[in-house]
Parts: C-alpha cells; sequence; structure tokens
C-alpha cells in the first residue's frame, strides 16, 4: 500500500508546520495542493487561447458572488406593487436606485452573463483549434459539453428574473418549444411553466432552478472538468502528449509547475479580461443593446406582445438553426424538428472525439481541408447567431438554412475529411521559443 | 427611490422637504405616486408607465440620448382632440392614453390638418421657449433618475482603469520575473 499522507508529510517542527502535518494527516490538503497546483505539470508552449479555462472560473466566481449580494435584495413575485409594476421589477429597479452599490453588483452580474458565454465560446474554440477533445481527454471534454448545457439552463432561467418584456415574452416562446414534441409535449410545458401561462409560479421556479438548482451542478460539472483534465494533464498547441517524455524524476521534460508558473500568467490574463470587463461594465452595460435589451427596460406585461422577440445574443446562432427549419417531416410539424435541430445542434459537440478521425491533433499540423472549413463553420457559427437577433425575412430564412446545413454538414461529414487532409509531421516535443 | 437621493442633486434636505415631500414625511421614505394605479387605468385605460425608466427603453443602441430625445419631443407634443376621451391626443405616440399634463405651462395646441403641424391655439402660462426650456429640465431629471448613478458609474470606470492598468505592469513584470527561467 502506498504510504499514508501521515508517513509523507511531516512537519519541519516549526508551529505552522506542526498544523499542516495536524491537517494532512486527516485532510489531504498539502497532496492536493502539489496535485492540482505546484506539481501539476501543464505543457509550457501555452498561448492566448489558453487564458479562457481560468477565466471561465473566474466569471463563475464573479457570478456566484454578485448572485448573492442580489438575492438579498430581489424578489420574485410577480403581483403588481401599489403602483402597478411588478414587484420582480420592481425590485430590480430598486437594486438599481436606491440599494447602495446594487448598480454595480447587477451590471457586474449582467455583464457577467454575456462574458461567461463570451469566455465559454472563447474555450471551446480552443478546443477545436488544437483537438483537445481528442483521446484521451474524451472525458473532460464530454464534461465541458455538460457544462455548457447547464449553464445555457442557468442563463434562460436567470433571464426571466428582471420580469422585463423580453424576460417574459422570450420565456415564453422558449416554453412553447416544448409543446411540439408529440403526445407528452403539452403537459411538458404545463409542468415547466407551472401555469397555462408564464407568470408568478414560473417566476418562481425559475428563481429556484437560477440560484440552487443550476448553480450546484454547474459547480458538480466544473470539478468534474478540471479533475478529469488533471488525471490525463493538459493538451497544447502542439498536440504533442508531453507525458510520453519525461526526465529521470518521471516529470514532463516540456513541463512546468502549474504554480507558480501558469497562476502568474493567468493573473496577467485576468487583469487583461477585467480591464475589457470593466469597461463594458462602466461605460456600456447595455452592451449595444446585446447584454440588457432596450424591451426589458419595460415591465412584463402578459397582454402586449413585443413586436419581435429575440433571445439574447449567446442563444442566436441556435435559435436560428430552429427558425431555419421550415419542413414538416413524417407527420410531425417542423416546429418540433426545428426544437430537435437546435437540441442537435448543441449536443453534437458531445460527438467531436468520436468524429474526428484525423491522425494529428493540432491545427498546426493539419492541412488545407480543416483550416477552410473550420473557417467557415466559424463564420456560418457568426452569421447564424447575427440573423437570430433578426426579425424573420425570406432572405434571412435562406442564408440561416445553408448556413444550417453546413453547420451540421461540419460534423457529420469530419469522420471522413477529417482523415483525407495533408497532415505534417508532428514533433515530439513542444515548440517554444 | 428616496427623497434622499435628491441630495445627490445639490438640493439642501430643507428644500426637499418645504417643496417636494407631499406623500411622505421623511425624508429616507421611497418616493410614491399619490393616484394608486388601479384608480389610473379606470382613468386613463391604462395604468401610466414610468417615464423615467422609458427614457431607458426608448434608447437606441449606441446613442443613449435617443430617450431623452423621444420625451423631449413627447412631452411638446400633445395637442386637442375631440375623438379622444381624455381631450388630448399626441403626434409621436399616436392616441396616447396620458392626458397633457403640462397644458397649463405650455397651452393648447391644435393639430393643423393643412400643414400638418402644431399650432398653439390657446397660450399657457409660458412662452413657448420658455416651455421647452422647462421641458428640457424636466427630461433630464428623468434621466438622470432612469439610472441616478451614471454619472458616477462613467467616473469611477476611469479609476477602475487606471488601477487595473497598473496591476497589469505589476502582473506582467511579475510573470517575466517567474518565466526567464523557463527556456
Amino acid at each position: 500500500m502506498a504510504a499514508g499522507n501521515f508517513e509523507k508529510y511531516k512537519s519541519d517542527g516549526s508551529l505552522a508546520g506542526n498544523a499542516l502535518e495536524w491537517v494532512d494527516a486527516r485532510f489531504p490538503a498539502t497532496s492536493m495542493w502539489k496535485g492540482h497546483l505546484s506539481e501539476y505539470y501543464a505543457p509550457k508552449n501555452f498561448n492566448f487561447w489558453y487564458f479562457f479555462g481560468s477565466l471561465a472560473l473566474l466569471v463563475l466566481v464573479i457570478q456566484i458572488v454578485t448572485g448573492i449580494f442580489l438575492v438579498m435584495h430581489y424578489k420574485p413575485d410577480a403581483a403588481l406593487n401599489a403602483n402597478g409594476v411588478p414587484i420582480a421589477f420592481a425590485s430590480v429597479e430598486y437594486i438599481m436606485r436606491d440599494v447602495s452599490g446594487g448598480w454595480l453588483i447587477r451590471y457586474m452580474h449582467s455583464t457577467g452573463a454575456s462574458a461567461f458565454f463570451i469566455v465559454v465560446y472563447m474555450h471551446m474554440f480552443r478546443g477545436l483549434l488544437y483537438g483537445s477533445y481528442r483521446k484521451p481527454r474524451e472525458l473532460t471534454w464530454l464534461f465541458g459539453v455538460g457544462i455548457f448545457l447547464c449553464l445555457m439552463g442557468e442563463a434562460f432561467f436567470g433571464y426571466l428574473l428582471p420580469w422585463g418584456q423580453m424576460s417574459y415574452w422570450g420565456a415564453q416562446v422558449i416554453v412553447n418549444l416544448f409543446s411540439a414534441i408529440p403526445v407528452i409535449g403539452g403537459d411538458l410545458s404545463l409542468i415547466i411553466r407551472g401555469d397555462f401561462v408564464v407568470g408568478d409560479a414560473t417566476l418562481n421556479r425559475f428563481f429556484s432552478f437560477h440560484v440552487i438548482a443550476f448553480p450546484l451542478v454547474l459547480i458538480g460539472l466544473v470539478a468534474a472538468h478540471v479533475l478529469a483534465l488533471h488525471e490525463t494533464g493538459s493538451n497544447n498547441p502542439d498536440g504533442v502528449e508531453i507525458k510520453a517524455n519525461k526526465d529521470e524524476n518521471g516529470i514532463p521534460r516540456d513541463g512546468i509547475p502549474f504554480h507558480p508558473y501558469y497562476t502568474v500568467k493567468d493573473i496577467v490574463g485576468v487583469v487583461v479580461f477585467l480591464m475589457v470587463f470593466s469597461a463594458v461594465m462602466f461605460w456600456a452595460p447595455e452592451g449595444g443593446g446585446y447584454f440588457l435589451e432596450t424591451p426589458n427596460f419595460y415591465p412584463a406585461d402578459p397582454l402586449k406582445t413585443p413586436p419581435h422577440i429575440a433571445p439574447v445574443w449567446y442563444f442566436t446562432p441556435f435559435y436560428s438553426i430552429l427558425r431555419a427549419v421550415t419542413y414538416p417531416l413524417f407527420g410531425l410539424d417542423a416546429k418540433f424538428w426545428g426544437v430537435v435541430a437546435m437540441g442537435a445542434s448543441v449536443v453534437i459537440f458531445a460527438f467531436l472525439p468520436w468524429l474526428d478521425r484525423s491522425p494529428v491533433k493540432s491545427i498546426r499540423y493539419r492541412g488545407p481541408i480543416y483550416k477552410t472549413l473550420l473557417t467557415i463553420f466559424v463564420i456560418c457559427f457568426f452569421v447564424l447567431g447575427y440573423l437570430g437577433t433578426l426579425s424573420p425575412s425570406p432572405m434571412g430564412e435562406l442564408v440561416s438554412q445553408v448556413c444550417s446545413v453546413f453547420y451540421f454538414g461540419f460534423f457529420l461529414a469530419m469522420p471522413w475529411w477529417s482523415r483525407m487532409d495533408k497532415f505534417k509531421p508532428v514533433p515530439d516535443r513542444v515548440t517554444f521559443k | 427611490m428616496r427623497y434622499k437621493n435628491l441630495l445627490d442633486l445639490g438640493l439642501t434636505e430643507q428644500q426637499v422637504k418645504e417643496n417636494l415631500m407631499f406623500t411622505s414625511d421623511k425624508i429616507g421614505e421611497l418616493m410614491r405616486v399619490a393616484a394608486r394605479s388601479d384608480e389610473q387605468k379606470q382613468w386613463f385605460g391604462a395604468a401610466p408607465p414610468d417615464l423615467t425608466i422609458i427614457a431607458r427603453a426608448r434608447g437606441e443602441a449606441g446613442n443613449a440620448g435617443a430617450g431623452a430625445d423621444w420625451l423631449y419631443t413627447y412631452l411638446r407634443s400633445f395637442y386637442r382632440d375631440a375623438n379622444r376621451p381624455t381631450g388630448w391626443n399626441n403626434t409621436v405616440f399616436e392616441n396616447v392614453g396620458m392626458p397633457h399634463i403640462l397644458y397649463g405651462l405650455q397651452g393648447q395646441q391644435v393639430m393643423n390638418h393643412e400643414t400638418h403641424k402644431l399650432e398653439l391655439a390657446v397660450p399657457g402660462s409660458m412662452a413657448p421657449a420658455e416651455f421647452d426650456k422647462s421641458v428640457s429640465d424636466l427630461v433630464g431629471f428623468m434621466v438622470w433618475m432612469g439610472e441616478p448613478q451614471q454619472e458616477y458609474r462613467r467616473t469611477l470606470g476611469w479609476f477602475v482603469l487606471a488601477f487595473l492598468a497598473v496591476l497589469f505592469v505589476v502582473a506582467y513584470a511579475l510573470k517575466k520575473e517567474y518565466w526567464k527561467d523557463i527556456h
């Protein structure tokens, strides 16, 4: 049997050392510190794209901490107050105007929501660039897809809480999507709503999901994501396994301890991120109408449908795919297949580790096919995202159909095109200048 | 909003208490509309919206002044219309439920259907230029009230960015120092 922590970590005789020894005999403090930070060896050649993992963690913490303070003043109540304003909406305005520093906390939370998706999309794109999802990191990737799904749920539930017009009608539209599912659809959407229309029951259960259920699952998945990553070790821009080349002490020759090297590097990333984040939060918290949509400054009114209902920007690529499906099939209407396509467009990321058959991981050693297709994929994603913010139009529909076909084609045809490319030889060691 | 917040505008507690507090006697209390919303719904057909929020809602992306411009024009564009229950209509908000609350100041405008322009039929207690000035002050107040901390927010942003810029220099130097032995 391996030596227990009690035998491994001995005190140096100082008071702090004695205290640590006492803890180590009862809790794996030193061994976790070493295993995940000071003796976790990360490839030394991380580039720009590798900041976004730790940034996602930072935004998660920002959201949780600001969320705790928001809940102290927010009231999930759809009833009207004496002035005829829904209490939930009024409580958000109260936070903005009367709670000391409330505006700052609220803007941090609303900007944080969009920042979360920007950071996570960059993080996912990094995976596509360098093949981070490939063997042996499939589980890390799957936990990541789980986090993304959970984050979408979290964002969706949270968006209802300010109880503005867009909150209300956005939730109405999305919950109605479930009614397109045959047989169980009607009852399912009724269960989600808790009522026949979006109302107080909906607001209260969404509040519960947003502040308890989804954050709990999210934190669990993030822990699993990091644990799985630390089991296999990190990938890198060369897609070289650094564990394949170890020195006499069993330490990867291209690896450096995460702490202090990547902690000090990530601090630089954190500061730069906070500069961008603060610039938006202090000078343009509405994010040009994309982070806080202007219709949401009107309190929710069940009798007044806004002329144009669009989801928040981070959902629009998938929303476009939903709208692109206009043909009924097998006796089921187009709406149902739209919902299926929208769900599939998110879940399909989970299959990447098995769809990609190329002999190399990193885009650095892949050929023109991957580079071209990935570029078109990204363009399609942006075009779909942009079209999703607009009202439906015949031209927009056609373009989103073309983009949707390419979107799915990129994944579904990957087993074939990913091995046809012209590959460059992969070096034994990482490149580091 | 609390009455106390008006002190941020440079008013003294005495001024607020004597001139503005009709529905409450404590300066820390929330301002309340005297008329209840259900009564107003009976009178006007709809509960009146909070115009301070409308200033933000009407604002367009990248043009923060748009909401203020809209409110300014809206408050100046009421005209007499015998077909409306309140006797008032508005050129920028057709068949609006809100009556012209400032008509005593502006006077009564009528629509000239030949030129499609508003003309002052009965003068109010203010000259047109004076009225416009008052409305722009009023709109300025409502924009402020829509987000009382907005000026402070923009100022604070500079300090935060300056702090982060210093922190960046330190953090970057720290990173350089640690990484110099990685080859």
